[in-house]
């Protein structure tokens, strides 16, 4: 029947005469991947020319020394050809095993794996907890839900600059501290206090997607599970470990698995609360960024080179998470 | 209860049964305690969640820029004299026309390329249909450490750099897949069943896409839009990197040039700040619903 259709439909300039396809349903047939090959062709071609192309042609700076210096440049009105040559791939080896590759590539690796977990881990376990507080029936409720996700209403790049102020050397978070004569560290310049501080600054901007989505969670959780499990002499504990855990089990695999790819490329929190001040507590992501645009020379190669190593990294982690979850029987939610 | 066990046998056979009214009687007392102290959690927690962006609107009433130091005095002296000035004496609206280009360009282009994709994946099996899916994945987790070089370097070629036109084309490499894949989890949703009538009726998969679906989909297209809206709009390091002109920065760019080695103006940052937090999130807060509802539509389904 359809393919009568198809047919009376299909006569279109420079397409083939369809060859009628046995199958009754829309999804077979030679013609019917003529459309699905138009329809998809926007997103191709903007995919190929903004994406993979530059993809390759950064992946070919990786094994060239282009810096700034080397890179074809205009200075006034003379223009300089690019001298950069190919060098194969001494930039990889240099970076995971040169000398003070330690320094370079691998105390910034450390960082950013600790930098993740730990982010995500406080953004899912206080989001939870929020997102459980939320699901009561609480007076209130509505106006504590706005005030919660405000840090995700305003832009980030706004609100760090409000945590700059805070946690300046007389900002009100250390005359505080001073008031309650506690220790101020100098949140801004100590290593150990920057990490801390990129730290809390990050939980404080991502708790409220992960409430967001757990509340979403926690509220599509059929009502009757929890009477049934309280008929059958549950407690509180039993409650939250046998219903919500399993009943929020797709919502979390996302949103943890978002959490740990956003949180991995965080580039602005970052990048705005120390500029170019501290080596030490930028992420591999901000560190590549420094060494491409945030230093004289600039070091095209190696940022390049950087970007790749993170990209590898990041493809690596979610097909194992995604193979843990399969062997779980789990879906992701995407 | 934990407490007990370390206790002699006598005085646990003696709880036992005081143990058995009380938890009869716990309903009440329970939810109450329990309801003083998720009230106390939540306070605090919002006063958390507030106080950042209070302090900021409480400072950018400071007319000094020292003011951050000794936030005491500014009660004895406010004034809305930053707005004044940023308003009246700095690129403050050459910096808001250029957001609205980039972002309303990067929306713009975002949906119509990613809309007839998404309806692609989402209704048919093609060959290479999952090589698409895995590019569209993948390309969302791109640190942007690995396009800015390349593209910084194409955009140098092609005179693009510190241009409208290239901060929307490298906005989009992110945008447009995420705009695909947002809108095929909204696609899914709508029944298949409509397309089998529009076939019938003898429209092709390109009508019956244009006139039967794309009505339906309206609120999937809007969420997609909101999204490139404000991811566009917070963008922090192509837009630093490639926009070299004052005129031409961005929000996110601007706010950055109040603090430089030398100088200062935090007075005038803070008002800045306000000036573009409170319409951004009054936009956040009209769209949100959309936005949970557009995260979780792909989830529902196994």
């Amino acid at each position: 029947m359809t393919v009568v259709i198809d047919r009376a439909t299909g006569k279109r300039r420079g397409e083939r005469e369809p060859r009628p396809g046995p199958g009754r349903r829309l999804k077979n047939g030679f013609h019917k991947h003529w459309y699905a090959y138009a329809m998809t062709a926007p997103v191709a071609i903007v995919l190929g020319v903004l994406v993979l192309y530059p993809l390759a042609y950064g992946l070919y700076l990786t094994f060239t020394d282009a810096t700034s210096l080397n890179t074809a440049r205009t200075i006034g009105v003379n223009e300089i050809d690019a001298t950069y040559k190919f060098i194969g791939l001494d930039n990889y080896a240099d970076i995971l095993w040169g000398p003070t590759a330690y320094d370079r590539f691998w105390s910034h690796f450390l960082w950013t794996v600790f930098w993740t977990a730990a982010c995500v881990t406080l953004h899912y376990g206080i989001g939870l907890g929020l997102a459980l507080l939320l699901n009561q029936k609480l007076r209130g409720r509505t106006l504590y839900r706005m005030i919660l996700v405000l840090p995700w209403a305003v832009p980030t790049f706004v609100t760090v600059f409000g945590w700059r102020f805070m946690l300046a050397d007389g900002g009100i978070i250390n005359s505080g501290l001073d008031f309650l004569h506690l220790p101020t560290p100098s949140w801004l310049e100590d290593t150990f206090w920057q990490r801390f501080s990129a730290i809390m600054v990050n939980t404080w901007c991502g708790v409220p997607f992960m409430m967001v989505s757990l509340l979403g969670g926690l509220q599509s959780i059929d009502a009757s599970l929890y009477e049934a499990s309280e008929m059958d002499g549950a407690n509180a504990w039993q409650r939250f470990r046998y219903v919500t855990l399993p009943g929020l089990r797709s919502v979390s695999t996302t949103v943890v698995l978002l959490g740990v790819i956003w949180t991995f490329n965080q580039f602005a929190i970052i990048f705005l609360l120390f500029g170019n001040t501290a080596p030490d507590a930028q992420i591999l992501v901000t560190w590549a960024y420094h060494l491409g645009f945030g230093q004289q020379p600039r070091d095209y190669a190696q940022s390049a080179a950087y970007g790749i190593l993170l990209l590898s990294i990041l493809i690596v982690f979610t097909s194992f998470y995604r193979r843990w979850l399969n062997r779980n029987e789990q879906q992701l939610a995407i | 209860m934990s407490t007990t066990t370390v206790e002699t046998s006598t005085a646990d056979t003696g709880r036992r049964p005081a143990a058995a009214p009380r938890r009869t009687r716990r309903r009440g007392e329970h939810s109450r305690a329990t309801s003083l102290v998720s009230h106390a959690i939540l306070i605090g927690a919002s006063l958390a969640a507030l106080f950042p962006i209070a302090w900021l609107l409480f400072l950018s009433l400071g007319p000094d820029q020292d003011d951050y130091l000794h936030p005491g005095r500014i009660w004895g002296k406010m004034t809305f004299d930053n707005y004044a000035f940023v308003l009246k004496d700095t690129s403050f609206f050459d910096w808001l026309t250029s957001t609205l280009v980039v972002v309303l360009g990067t929306t713009l282009i975002g949906v119509v390329v990613a809309a007839s994709t998404g309806y692609a994946v989402s209704r048919m099996r093609f060959p290479g249909y999952r090589k698409l899916m895995w590019v569209l994945l993948v390309t969302q987790m791109f640190p942007i450490a690995v396009l800015i070089v390349p593209m910084y370097q194409i955009l140098s070629d092609l005179r693009l750099i510190d241009s409208y036109l290239g901060l929307i084309l490298v906005n989009c490499t992110t945008i447009v897949p995420y705009c695909a894949w947002l809108m095929k989890g909204y696609f899914d949703t709508i029944p298949f069943e409509i397309d089998e009538a529009g076939r019938v009726d003898g429209l092709t998969p390109f009508g019956t896409f244009a006139r039967l679906i794309l009505p339906l989909a309206k609120p999937g297209l809007a969420v997609a839009a909101f999204y490139s809206f404000l991811t566009a709009f917070g963008e922090v390091a192509f837009a630093s990197t490639f926009m070299l002109s004052d005129d031409k920065y961005t929000f996110a760019v601007g706010l950055q040039t109040f603090v430089s080695e030398h100088d200062a103006q935090r007075n005038l940052m803070a008002a800045t700040a306000v000036l573009i937090a409170i319409p951004a999130a009054i936009f956040f807060y009209l769209v949100q619903k959309n936005l949970v509802t557009g995260l979780t539509a792909g989830g529902t389904k196994g």
